[in-house]
């Protein structure tokens, strides 16, 4: 294992909170390892800034194992940075070299609003899901788990879609920050499956009007969104999104 | 001696026979009835989508952004339920048996066999909500195999299935918040319990927003906030799990119960240098296939790939041939770090072993080949088949590997070594899962009731949603059914008023310390104290040592420790130090209670209490009892204890050989 260590600046976008206009600052950070994490790098900068008196950063994360979704952070133009199908507390300090300058933003979209810094307010994914992303069924409704065979290909491609951790990187790469890919991975792993089946079209119908009144734009289908997610979410399913949007609209109750 | 309230009557009929007699709430009377819910993981998001579907009026609250953040999203493996699926003579008997025996008989034998009892009731729960759970190609649900285990009982999802269970849950909690029934609180943290007359009656929480105070109450409380593995600071944790909730109760009177009882997880990527902010868990499930050796020479200098296969040591194979690489997650452990400390470590650090898939890609390659009845096939052919195999069954937790070490475990072996990973220890509560407040509940892995002194692997994902879904719908019924006649009280109330009053003057205490030292600076040392005197083998001397330095600890945070920012703000250095806080004083007591428990069993070993070969070496006679603190000052606690009767199994020593 190499043990490399290099020395970079960093352009941060830093903003009080959501009321108060934000602006660039660079940082200098010296002797960073090639096997630290990105985050554990910027933990690097907020010691420093700490003990010289100076705010730390804030920035969102939690499992740093790149499953929660918490993470977030726009890298060098990169929603997660510059490796494909990663997280940024994925990101390992491997993908910079000596001298680079790194420019790190929060998400930018206008129904993510900044509460800090780097973080921002993705509340509105949870109201998505309120207005329809479930199966209405109550504990102690079911029956046995194998009492309905479902084909390993519609499952596995359901769990396909349901492996979304909601981080908004779909968002942040659109150019009209659309919610899309979000919306349609939560209705593809529903609809897919049997158990889906009775709500599939008021869910779709209450999904997308959720969507819109959250004020994510529209999709045109420039396929961002798929190339910036972390969990390799297949554009696939928006055209699916499409196809039970139609036919909810197009058929009767 | 505390009461656990385990109802009479045979082992099998225990549960159902408190179902059809403990008291009902009715339906208008429930409306009337706000119940607390804080952490909304897979215990707390079940928890609160079950009673508001109930009918109860939920408040529940979050660290995090969204309830689907919570760390149970993280659990890989798998969730075990006694189904018989495989047809491999499993039953809710063994998977009982299996769960109390991988406990090294420091467990209740009630709550094991209810969990087991309602196992099943999960995994139909979770297929109704729409889990993708992996199937065969009839369709139905495939099964795979875990530690401490003879049968195949294992659901899962590829490697996340705590993810796709959390996927189940929170929309069941978000479905509720839609119809009213629930209130979420993100971005909250829960400061103090609030108790009026003894009873829990509400909490006190932070906005970590806008930093504000507010005062919620609630006919119950429900603490379903993991566990504390973070006092080590290194561990498979989320950075904000912490204990705070769960002490706050103990500082109020909660009893915390077999705190020295930590899971060591065998299979986590090796630190790699001081910066590292903590350790990812390779899962369980790579042990079905993986083989586990280090280099039978010193000093070996050649790469793995390069050892031939006569100077490798499969020590676990060699110690336990009848479990092999799937002994318990403890077992497993500990022999990886009798390697390591005897100089067979790989890896620069040498605090690594292999864990090899050669052999099964091998394995998988020619049963490809088999299958499609192909002859003259190369071995680049049969590896490269074998690899699809493996990918299909392990491809994401591979690709962790890679992305963090940067090699390639498709072709080397990936190097591996303990790590904290649970925490069996947690608040004492009854057969109700009510702690010794009345009103106060504990759900998941924040109470110690169901693993004992150590969790068999794919069993915390099913306590949780046990806890959540069908165990606290009954208790909790059974005990508000009594609370109909009392009103709500008011958060004008004096206590409320005398809690928040509380809380915010050691906010200000903490912020006006204004010291030269970072929050994280500190975290970081009460660990290494911990990890090395309270981890993976414990001693009197190495305890009391401890127990001395986490004092001075203390001390030094409370009069250094630097806190940027306002209080009125979003600030998580001063959301940090609130919990690390809380963790410098559990960690005494961890000490404390491994000080005390002058016996090995499970995750906890003594160094002084071992059989000639470096088992655990238990001592029935003067420890089988649960151990549960309660505080009466600082840095003292009083014991008392809950004596563990084996009614049905007979605790004999753990064999895995």
């Amino acid at each position: 294992m190499s043990h490399n260590s290099m020395n970079l600046k960093l352009n941060v976008w830093r903003q009080k909170n959501a009321a108060t206009a934000g602006a660039f600052k660079t940082y200098e950070v010296n002797d960073i390892s090639d096997e630290m994490s990105f985050l554990e790098m910027l933990d690097v900068l907020n010691e420093k800034l700490i003990v010289t008196g100076d705010e730390p950063i804030a920035f969102d994360h939690d499992c740093r194992e790149g499953i929660c979704g918490m993470c977030s952070l726009y890298i060098d133009g990169k929603p997660h940075g510059p490796w494909q199908a990663n997280t940024t507390c994925q990101l390992h300090m491997r993908a910079f070299k000596d001298g680079d300058t790194i420019t790190i933003e929060p998400w930018r979209a206008n129904a993510f609003p900044i509460v800090k810094d780097l973080t921002v307010d993705r509340g509105a994914f949870d109201r998505i899901i309120q207005a329809g992303g479930y199966v209405s069924v109550n504990t102690g409704n079911a029956v046995d788990g194998n009492s309905l065979p479902i084909k390993k290909d519609d499952a596995d491609a359901s769990f396909a879609a349901a492996m979304c951790i909601g981080c908004g990187a779909c968002v942040a790469a659109c150019k009209n920050s659309s919610a899309m890919l979000f919306l349609s991975a939560k209705v593809s792993h529903l609809a897919l499956l049997p158990q889906g089946d009775p709500e599939r079209k008021s869910r779709v119908t209450n999904m997308v009007a959720q969507m819109d009144k959250e004020g994510f734009g529209a999709c045109t289908n420039t396929g961002a969104c798929e190339a910036a997610c972390p969990k390799e979410i297949s554009i696939a399913n928006i055209a699916r999104l499409n196809k039970e949007y139609l036919r909810s609209g197009l058929t009767a109750e | 001696m505390l009461n656990s309230k385990i109802p009479a009557g045979k082992l099998e009929d225990k549960w159902v026979d408190y179902k059809g007699h403990c008291k009902l709430v009715n339906p208008a009377n429930k409306r009337k009835m706000e119940v607390i819910v804080v952490g909304t993981g897979l215990a707390g998001a079940s928890a609160a989508a079950s009673l508001g579907e109930m009918g109860y009026k939920v408040k529940a609250f979050c660290f995090q952004d969204s309830p689907r953040r919570a760390h149970s999203i993280a659990a890989q493996g798998g969730i075990n339920a006694a189904k018989n699926y495989q047809n491999d003579g499993d039953s809710v008997f063994r998977l009982f048996y299996d769960t109390i025996k991988g406990g090294d008989y420091r467990s209740r034998e009630g709550n094991v066999h209810r969990l087991a009892e309602v196992s099943g009731s999960i995994i139909d729960q979770c297929v109704a909500q729409g889990v993708p759970f992996a199937r065969e190609y009839g369709g139905l649900l495939s099964n795979r195999r875990f530690g401490g285990t003879q049968v195949q009982r294992t659901f899962y999802a590829a490697g996340q299935t705590g993810q796709q269970l959390l996927i189940g849950a929170y929309p069941a909690l978000e479905r509720q918040v839609a119809l009213g029934n629930v209130t979420m609180y993100a971005r909250h943290e829960m400061q103090d319990i609030v108790k009026i007359d003894g009873k829990a009656k509400g909490i006190i929480a932070r906005n970590l927003i806008t930093g504000e105070l507010e005062k919620h109450f609630g006919y119950a409380v429900l603490l379903c906030t993991g566990g504390y593995g973070n006092v080590f600071y290194l561990s498979t944790n989320a950075m904000g799990s912490n204990v705070t909730a769960a002490w706050k109760a103990h500082k109020q009177g909660a009893y915390f119960a077999n705190p020295c009882f930590t899971q060591i997880h065998p299979t986590c990527i090796p630190v790699s240098g001081d910066h590292q902010s903590k350790l990812t868990l390779m899962s369980e499930s790579l042990r079905n296939d993986g083989r586990i050796w280090v280099p039978k020479n010193l000093d070996e200098k050649r790469k793995a790939n390069e050892i031939p296969e006569q100077e490798r040591d499969y020590f676990l194979e060699r110690r336990y041939p009848a479990f092999g690489n799937l002994v318990p997650r403890d077992v497993a452990s500990r022999a990886a770090k009798e390697r390591c400390d005897a100089g067979y470590g790989v890896g620069t650090s040498k605090q690594a072993v292999y864990l090899d898939y050669a052999a099964a890609i091998e394995r998988y390659g020619k049963i490809e080949v088999s299958k499609q009845g192909l002859t003259n096939v190369s071995i680049d052919e049969i590896t490269a088949m074998g690899k699809e195999v493996v990918k299909e069954k392990y491809g994401n937790l591979f690709n962790m590997y890679a992305k963090i070490t940067g090699e390639n475990p498709y072709e080397v072996p990936m190097r591996i070594y303990p790590a904290v990973h649970y925490t069996m220890g947690g608040l004492w509560v009854d057969y109700e899962l009510q702690t010794n407040i009345p009103g106060l509940y504990a759900l998941g892995e924040a109470n110690f009731s169901d693993h004992g002194a150590n969790r068999l692997g794919a069993s915390a994902l099913m306590q949780g949603l046990a806890d959540g879904y069908f165990v606290i719908p009954y208790t909790l019924g059974n005990n508000l059914a009594d609370e109909i006649y009392n009103a709500p009280i008011p958060t004008s109330h004096p206590a409320f008023e005398e809690a928040e009053k509380v809380v915010a003057e050691r906010i200000q205490k903490l912020k006006n310390i204004n010291g030269t030292q970072s929050v994280e600076s500190f975290h970081k040392r009460l660990g290494k104290i911990i990890w090395n005197e309270c981890g993976m083998s414990r001693s009197e001397a190495g305890l009391k040592k401890a127990i001395a330095d986490v004092q001075a600890l203390k001390k030094e945070f409370w009069s250094d420790v630097r806190i940027p920012g306002e209080i009125n703000e979003y600030n998580p250095e001063l959301d940090k130090a609130n919990r690390v806080a809380d963790f410098i004083e559990l960690g005494e007591l961890m000490c404390v209670d491994a000080l005390n428990r002058n016996e090995s069993c499970g995750g906890h070993f003594r160094e002084e209490y071992q059989t000639p070969d470096g088992e655990a070496l238990r001592d029935d006679e003067n420890y089988m009892y649960v151990a549960a603190w309660e505080t009466t000052g600082e840095h003292q606690w009083q014991l008392h204890k809950e004596a563990l009767n084996y009614e049905v199994i007979k605790p004999s020593q753990r064999n895995y050989k």
